[in-house]
């Protein structure tokens, strides 16, 4: 089994999408396929994205074993008040500084769902949210 | 296809093992070891940054001296149009290919024609439905190799079509034996090249199997003779038979600009376009249709091969395309008139599995288990000393077999100072034994 954490900084665009292009390297070093490993470098950039542009901070984990990938995105806050309106295409409440980085079409969170072959998201105010996501391989 | 031969090598003589290199190489493809450095060759793809850095001048790219084309009854001259650039206040193209000529060349026909050729048929590539967004060009060689090696899950973006020289070569060898009447195997070929990268590419073609053009010359090599058959020569009537957008490939944007996608972007310097291949992977950059990548900065008038500075070859290439007329390749080339030659791939580009740990999931997780515990030792100084670019893959190396734990000179500090305890604690009873005497 092999496990990593990274933590990601609220605000931090500088070096937003380190974690994520890391996993995709340890990804390919283990010769993850190429389709699977599109599904998963999207749900994790978007989710570690979202840590950075809508929460105050946290971590991204990934786990590793013979037949499965597990992320799960873990935040401190401020958690989200209706998680069924979130998750609809084009909800977004993205500020001017992330819509300048092209961030904020509310499409993150249905494109992780759609990436994943297991999705739960689980949010509570203000204490923060929990996304656990699953992809098959091998 | 093999990976293994490639071009930009090490003259060991010169090597000082200084690590100059080790840690500027985008593929990790280099080590020091037993004070040498090392190209990992399945890993190397021909950015020619380890040629540039090296004061020793150690690392040199494999190319042909200008003699070798000797051997061939018909000699034809590819130019890049990157040597356009590399000669100040050059006031026609016209002049290069005479002075090409009186080099010593029975033709000439210039890449940038090439390159005309090829933007038409890249604009009819991406009218194409259900493309993968975005397309990203296969220019550069070095970035295509850099696909297969670090972002294999970007292949199936990769344009199908030929390289400029390629296509170039093709045409100049079909058309050269028609008009002389000589048979194809007696005219040699030779690309004048701004990097390694296009030498690589001649002896390892990407998307076929054999390459048209015989021998490349680094435009370095020939800038001094050159020059000097140009000395004396008039504007002639040899003008260019390309367009100034062909000549505009010379820099980078220059492919992105005849092309003329709307939607398109150019990318100059590997660490920048490793972050938009990133970004890429990632799925945020699917407005966008059409994707220029060049390894060297500036493009292709940065190359290591090359002899000007790369800004006023950017600027000299600027200026000469600008005194052609504003003539686009859609309105010159026209695909179907043109002499049978290939202009597409025929074969799929395969991934380069050389960063794999390990053939199967189960046992590439197996060693990096080993690595991550071996990587929990390391100090993480990414200092370089045990001749591995990173702590990282270091671990990586000691897994694989490469070196041992101890290559580590902090690993080996902390053992030593174990040891010298030890010691201390030995002679110590040594002296209680005797006290008790
Ligand atoms: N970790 C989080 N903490 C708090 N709120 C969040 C978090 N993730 C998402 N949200 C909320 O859910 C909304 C939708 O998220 P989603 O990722 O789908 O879209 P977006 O981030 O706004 O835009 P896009 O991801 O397309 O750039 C966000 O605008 C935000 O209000
Ligand atoms: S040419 Fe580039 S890829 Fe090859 S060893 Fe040198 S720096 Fe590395
Ligand atoms: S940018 Fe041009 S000169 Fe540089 S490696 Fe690529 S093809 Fe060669
Ligand atoms: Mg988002």
């Amino acid at each position: 089994m092999i496990q990593a954490k990274y933590t990601v900084v609220r605000g931090d665009y500088a070096r937003a999408g380190e974690a994520s292009a890391d996993i995709k390297r340890t990804l390919k070093q283990l010769g993850v396929d190429s389709s699977t490993l599109r599904r998963i470098a999207v749900a994790s950039y978007e989710s570690e994205l979202n840590m950075v542009i809508h929460s105050l901070g946290g971590t991204l984990t990934l786990v590793i074993d013979n037949d499965r990938v597990k992320l799960t995105s873990n935040d401190l806050g401020p958690g989200i008040f209706d998680v069924n309106e979130a998750m609809q295409e084009g909800y977004s409440t993205a500020d001017d500084i992330a819509r300048n980085y092209g961030f904020g079409a509310g499409m993150g969170l249905p494109n992780m769902r759609r990436n994943a072959d297991k999705f739960a998201i689980y949010s509570m105010v203000p204490d923060g949210t929990t996304i656990e996501m699953e992809f098959n391989i091998g | 296809m093999d990976g293994r031969i490639h071009s930009v090598t090490l003259d060991k003589e010169r090597c000082t093992g200084c690590s100059n290199c080790l840690m500027r190489c985008p593929t990790e493809a280099i080590r020091v070891r037993r004070g040498r450095a090392h190209i990992i060759d399945e890993r190397c793809i021909d950015c020619g940054e380890c040629i540039r850095v090296c004061s020793n001048h150690a690392k040199i790219a494999l190319t042909e001296p200008l003699s070798s084309v000797f051997a061939y009854r018909h000699r034809i001259a590819l130019p890049a149009p990157a040597l356009y650039g590399q000669y100040r206040n050059l006031p026609s193209i016209s002049l290069v290919i005479e002075g090409l000529i009186r080099l010593g060349f029975s033709d000439v026909v210039e890449v940038a024609l090439g390159a005309d050729i090829v933007t038409r048929a890249i604009k009819e590539k991406l009218k194409e439905k259900g493309l993968p967004k975005p397309m990203i060009s296969s220019a550069c060689p070095t970035i295509t190799r850099l696909i297969q090696l670090r972002f294999p899950d970007l292949i199936e973006h990769i344009i199908d079509v030929r390289q400029p020289m390629e296509v170039a070569a093709s045409l100049a060898r079909k058309q050269y034996a028609q008009k002389h009447s000589v048979s194809e195997d007696e005219i040699g070929i030779f690309f004048i090249s701004p990097c390694a990268a296009k030498a690589t590419a001649i002896h390892n073609p990407l998307g076929h199997s054999l390459s048209q053009v015989n021998g490349i010359i680094a435009i370095r090599d020939i800038y001094g003779p050159l020059l000097q058959a140009m000395d004396g020569l008039k504007v002639g009537e040899k003008e260019t038979r390309a367009t100034r957008y062909g000549i505009g490939w010379a820099k980078s944007g220059g492919e992105a600009k005849a092309v003329g996608s709307i939607k398109r972007l150019a990318v100059d310097g590997m660490e920048d376009v490793i972050s938009v291949l990133e970004e890429i992977e990632n799925g945020r950059l699917r407005d966008i249709e059409f994707f220029e990548g060049a390894a060297c900065r500036g493009g292709c008038v940065g190359g290591p091969l090359t002899f000007e500075n790369k800004f006023i070859a950017r600027n000299t290439v600027k200026c000469l395309g600008e005194k052609l007329p504003v003539t686009h390749p859609d309105e010159v080339i026209h695909l179907e008139q043109l002499p049978p030659i290939p202009l597409h791939f025929e074969e799929d580009l395969k991934p380069n599995d050389s960063l794999k740990l390990h053939p199967s999931i189960s046992g590439a997780i197996e060693r990096m288990e080993r690595m991550q515990e071996i990587l929990s030792i390391l100090p993480g100084y990414d200092c370089g000393s045990c001749g591995s670019p990173t702590c990282r893959s270091f671990a990586e190396d000691i897994v694989r077999g490469y070196c041992t734990q101890n290559d580590c000179i902090f690993l080996l500090r902390d053992r030593l100072k174990v040891m010298a305890q030890e010691m201390i604690d030995i002679s110590q009873t040594k002296r209680e034994h005797s006290n008790d005497n």
